[in-house]
C-alpha cells in the first residue's frame, strides 16, 4: 500500500476508468495540458488525447449541457467544474435538466455522468473560491450527491461514481487535497454510494459530519477523550441518498447528537439529519440535537480573521463536544 | 421574400412514374409523391392542431403549444433528415408537427395533449410531448428554451468520438436565440466542427415580446458567421425551401461542420393556449399573416402544379378529419396513468 494524497487518488481513479471504459471522458476548464487547476486531470491528455480529455471555452452552462448530451448518445462524461463557486451558470443544466432526464422521459433516458465538483474554504479562498454548494443538490431528487474526506474513499467512491447509471455531484473538498494523505491499495476497489462509515467508534456522543470536517471532529474527538468523553465519528461520505441507518444506529447507541459541517447552517444537510433523528429516533435521545455549522454569512470572507470566524475548527468542535457531554 | 410561382407538372398523378419524379421547379429529390405525401402530413397536423384548441376549451387539453404557421419549416426539414436517414432531433417546444410527422399516431399525439396512459414522450409526467421519442431519433426533455440546445451540441459530439456519421438538428425560436446557452453551444459546435444544425424558426414573437425587442439585427442567420460557420436565412412558409436547405445543411454539416439555419415564418396563433395575442397583435396584422398560412398556399400550389386535384384534396382533407376524430375518441376513452406511476425511474433502475 502506497501512501497518496486526495488529489492522487482522484487521479488515479480517472486514469484507471478511462482506461477500463472508451465511453469516459473529461472535459471542463484547462483540464488538457494544464492538467486541471488543481493538477485532477495530470498528463491524461498525454495518454487519452484531446478528444477524451477536452479543454472546453471558458462557459459553464454549456460545459454540463454538453456532457448531458453525450451521456443520451449513451457517453460517460466527467465534466469538472473548475471551482465550485462556478458553478451557478451550468445550474440549469444540473438541477433543471440532468437531475430531470431520466424521471421526465419515464426512465428512457438515465444519464450516466459524474460532476466533479472542487468545492470548500479554509484556503484563504474568499466568497468566489470557498464556496460549500452541497446543500441544493442534497436536496434535488434525480442526483446522487458524493463528498469523501480521504484518499481511499475519495478513489473507491469516484470510480462508483463514473460506474453509475444516475448522475453523481462528486465533490472534492479543496483543503484536503494535498493535506489529507491515506493509504491507497494496489490493487483495484470500488467503494458503494449510499454508505456511510463510522470512522471512530465511541459510546457517549455521535458526531454526523462530511468532507473536510471529518479530520476535525477526528482530532476535536481525540482532544476530549482525555476527559472522559467517548466520541462516535460518523462519516456520511454519500449526502444523496442518505445512509440513515448508519446514522440512527449511532444515535440509538450514544443517545447525543453533534451535527458538524463547513455550509451554512439554515437548511442544510444538519438540517435534515435532526429531522431524521427526531422523527426515527426521539426516544433514544438524552439531550438536545445540536449543529456546529458555517454562519449564515454568504461564504468564509478573505480575511484570516473573517475566515477564522466563519470556519468550524477542532476547538470550537470540542467545545461543543464538551457542552453536549455535560448536559 | 417573393415567392416563385409554381409550374405545372407534367407527370401524371395516378401513375407511378409520375409520382416518383421531380416536378419542375422543385429542389432535387424532392418527387411528386413527397409532396403529397407532405401535404398529407400537414393537414394532418393542421387538423390535430385545431381539434386541441377546441380540446382546450372543453376542458379536456390542459395546455398546447400550436405549430400553426411553422408548419412547413418542421415537415419540409424533417422530410430532409427522414431521407437522409442519418439525423437526430432536439426540437423545442411548438414542433408538435414535427414530433407527429416523425412517426407519432393521431391516437398517440391525443393521448399527449390529454394526460393519458400510452403517451409517447413521458408517459404524461410531462407537457404534452415533452421528453424523448427514442424510437424516431428525438429528445426534447425540457422547457426551458435555449437549453436543448448544448445537449445537441453535446451529442454530436459523443456521435464524433463514436465515429459515428449522424447530423443532429436542433430547433429552437427567436426568443430562445437570445439565451446565452445559444451561444455558447454554437461556438463550441463552430470550435470542434461539429455535425449540428441549428434550426431557428423565427416567428418575430416570443410570447408577446417582438424581434425588436429581442434583438437589434433583422435576422439570427447572419450570426453564424461570428462563430466561423455559414447561416442562411430561407422562407420558413415554403417546404420545398426548407427541405432543400436542411438537405444542404446535413451535407454540409456531415463534411464540414455546422450551419445556422433560420427559417422565416409566422405564428398564427397565440403563444399557448393560454394566451391571447390580441392584447400585443392587432387584427390587421393577423389578418395579414394569415394570408400566408403555409398550409393554404402549398394546397393551392399542389393543385396549380396538377399534382393534386381538388377533389384528391377534399379526400385528403376528409380522411384527416376522420382519422383525428377515432383519435380524440380513442383518446377521450383511454386510462389516465395509474396514480401510483408518479414514483419511481428518478435515477436509473
Amino acid at each position: 500500500m502506497a501512501v497518496k494524497n486526495v488529489i492522487e487518488a482522484v487521479r488515479e481513479a480517472l486514469r484507471e476508468e478511462m482506461q477500463r471504459d472508451s465511453t469516459v471522458f473529461i472535459l471542463g476548464e484547462d483540464v488538457g495540458l494544464r492538467g486541471g487547476v488543481f493538477l485532477a486531470t495530470q498528463n491524461l491528455i498525454d495518454e487519452f488525447g484531446e478528444s477524451r480529455v477536452i479543454d472546453t471555452p471558458l462557459a459553464e452552462a454549456s460545459i454540463m449541457g454538453i456532457a448531458l448530451g453525450a451521456a443520451f448518445q449513451g457517453m460517460r462524461p466527467i465534466p469538472e467544474v473548475q471551482f465550485s463557486d462556478f458553478i451557478w451558470p451550468a445550474m440549469n443544466q444540473l438541477i433543471g435538466e440532468t437531475a430531470r432526464a431520466c424521471y421526465g422521459t419515464n426512465g428512457a433516458l438515465p444519464v450516466p455522468m459524474t460532476i466533479r465538483v472542487p468545492y470548500g474554504g479554509g484556503i484563504r479562498g474568499g466568497l468566489f473560491h470557498s464556496q460549500n454548494v452541497e446543500t441544493i443538490f442534497f436536496h434535488t431528487p434525480g442526483l446522487k450527491v458524493v463528498a469523501p474526506a480521504t484518499p481511499y474513499d475519495a478513489k473507491g467512491l469516484l470510480k462508483s461514481a463514473i460506474r453509475d447509471n444516475s448522475p453523481v455531484v462528486f465533490l472534492e473538498h479543496k483543503k484536503t487535497y494535498r493535506l489529507v494523505r491515506g493509504e491507497l491499495p494496489e490493487e483495484e476497489y470500488t467503494l458503494p454510494i449510499g454508505q456511510a462509515e463510522v470512522k471512530r467508534a465511541g459510546e457517549n456522543i455521535t458526531i454526523v459530519t462530511y468532507g473536510l470536517m471529518l479530520h476535525y471532529c477526528l482530532e476535536a474527538a481525540e482532544a476530549v477523550a482525555g476527559e472522559g468523553i467517548d466520541v462516535e465519528v460518523v462519516d456520511l461520505r454519500t449526502l444523496r441518498p442518505l445512509d440513515k441507518e448508519t446514522v440512527l444506529n449511532s444515535v440509538k447507541k450514544t443517545g447525543k447528537l453533534l451535527i458538524v459541517h463547513e455550509d451554512n447552517v439554515t437548511g442544510g444537510v444538519g438540517a435534515e439529519i435532526a429531522a431524521l433523528v427526531a422523527d426515527e429516533a426521539f426516544e433514544y435521545l438524552d439531550g438536545p440535537v445540536t449543529r456546529l455549522c458555517g454562519p449564515d454569512v454568504p461564504t468564509m470572507p478573505f480575511a484570516q480573521t473573517l475566515e477564522d470566524e466563519y470556519m468550524p475548527n477542532t476547538d470550537k468542535i470540542a467545545q461543543a463536544l464538551r457542552k453536549q457531554a455535560a448536559y | 421574400m417573393p415567392r416563385k410561382k409554381p409550374a405545372r407538372f407534367n407527370g401524371t398523378e395516378d401513375s407511378e412514374v409520375g409520382i416518383a419524379q421531380t416536378p419542375e421547379g422543385m429542389p432535387e429529390g424532392l418527387t411528386a409523391g413527397d409532396l403529397v405525401d407532405s401535404y398529407t402530413k400537414m393537414i394532418l397536423v393542421r387538423t390535430l392542431d385545431e381539434r386541441i384548441w377546441a380540446l382546450n376549451r372543453q376542458g379536456k387539453v390542459p395546455i398546447a403549444a400550436s405549430c400553426q404557421g411553422h408548419e412547413a419549416a418542421q415537415l419540409g426539414s424533417l422530410l430532409a433528415a427522414q431521407k437522409d436517414g442519418r439525423c437526430f432531433m432536439f426540437p423545442y417546444y411548438r414542433d408538435l408537427g414535427l414530433k407527429m410527422a416523425a412517426g407519432l399516431t393521431p391516437t398517440q399525439m391525443m393521448l399527449s395533449f390529454m394526460g393519458k396512459e400510452g403517451e409517447p414522450y413521458s408517459n404524461a409526467r410531462q407537457f404534452p410531448l415533452q421528453g424523448a421519442d427514442l424510437e424516431h431519433n428525438i429528445i426534447q426533455i425540457s422547457n426551458v428554451v435555449g437549453a436543448g440546445l448544448t445537449q445537441a451540441v453535446g451529442y454530436a459530439l459523443a456521435c464524433k468520438m463514436q465515429g459515428e456519421d449522424t447530423v443532429v438538428l436542433t430547433y429552437f425560436g427567436d426568443g430562445a436565440s437570445s439565451q446565452g446557452e445559444a451561444h455558447e453551444a454554437m461556438n463550441f459546435a463552430g470550435v470542434h466542427r461539429l455535425p449540428v444544425i441549428f434550426i431557428c424558426e423565427n416567428n418575430h414573437y416570443a410570447i408577446s415580446t417582438p424581434q425588436r425587442l429581442q434583438m437589434v439585427t433583422d435576422d439570427i442567420a447572419s450570426r453564424a458567421q461570428g462563430y466561423g460557420f455559414p447561416g442562411f436565412t430561407v422562407d420558413g412558409m415554403d417546404l420545398a425551401r426548407c427541405y432543400e436547405a436542411t438537405r444542404e445543411a446535413i451535407n454540409h454539416a456531415r463534411t464540414r461542420g455546422p450551419v445556422l439555419l433560420e427559417m422565416q415564418v409566422e405564428r398564427l396563433m397565440p403563444h399557448t393556449t393560454d394566451d391571447d395575442h390580441l392584447r400585443y397583435r392587432t387584427q390587421e396584422e393577423l389578418d395579414g399573416i394569415h394570408q400566408h398560412d403555409p398550409v393554404a398556399t402549398f394546397g393551392a400550389d399542389l393543385l396549380t402544379m396538377g399534382i393534386i386535384t381538388e377533389e384528391k384534396a377534399a379526400e385528403i382533407k376528409a380522411e384527416a378529419l376522420q382519422a383525428i376524430n377515432d383519435a380524440t375518441d380513442a383518446a377521450d376513452a383511454a386510462n389516465p396513468p395509474d396514480a401510483s406511476t408518479m414514483w419511481g425511474r428518478v435515477y436509473s433502475e
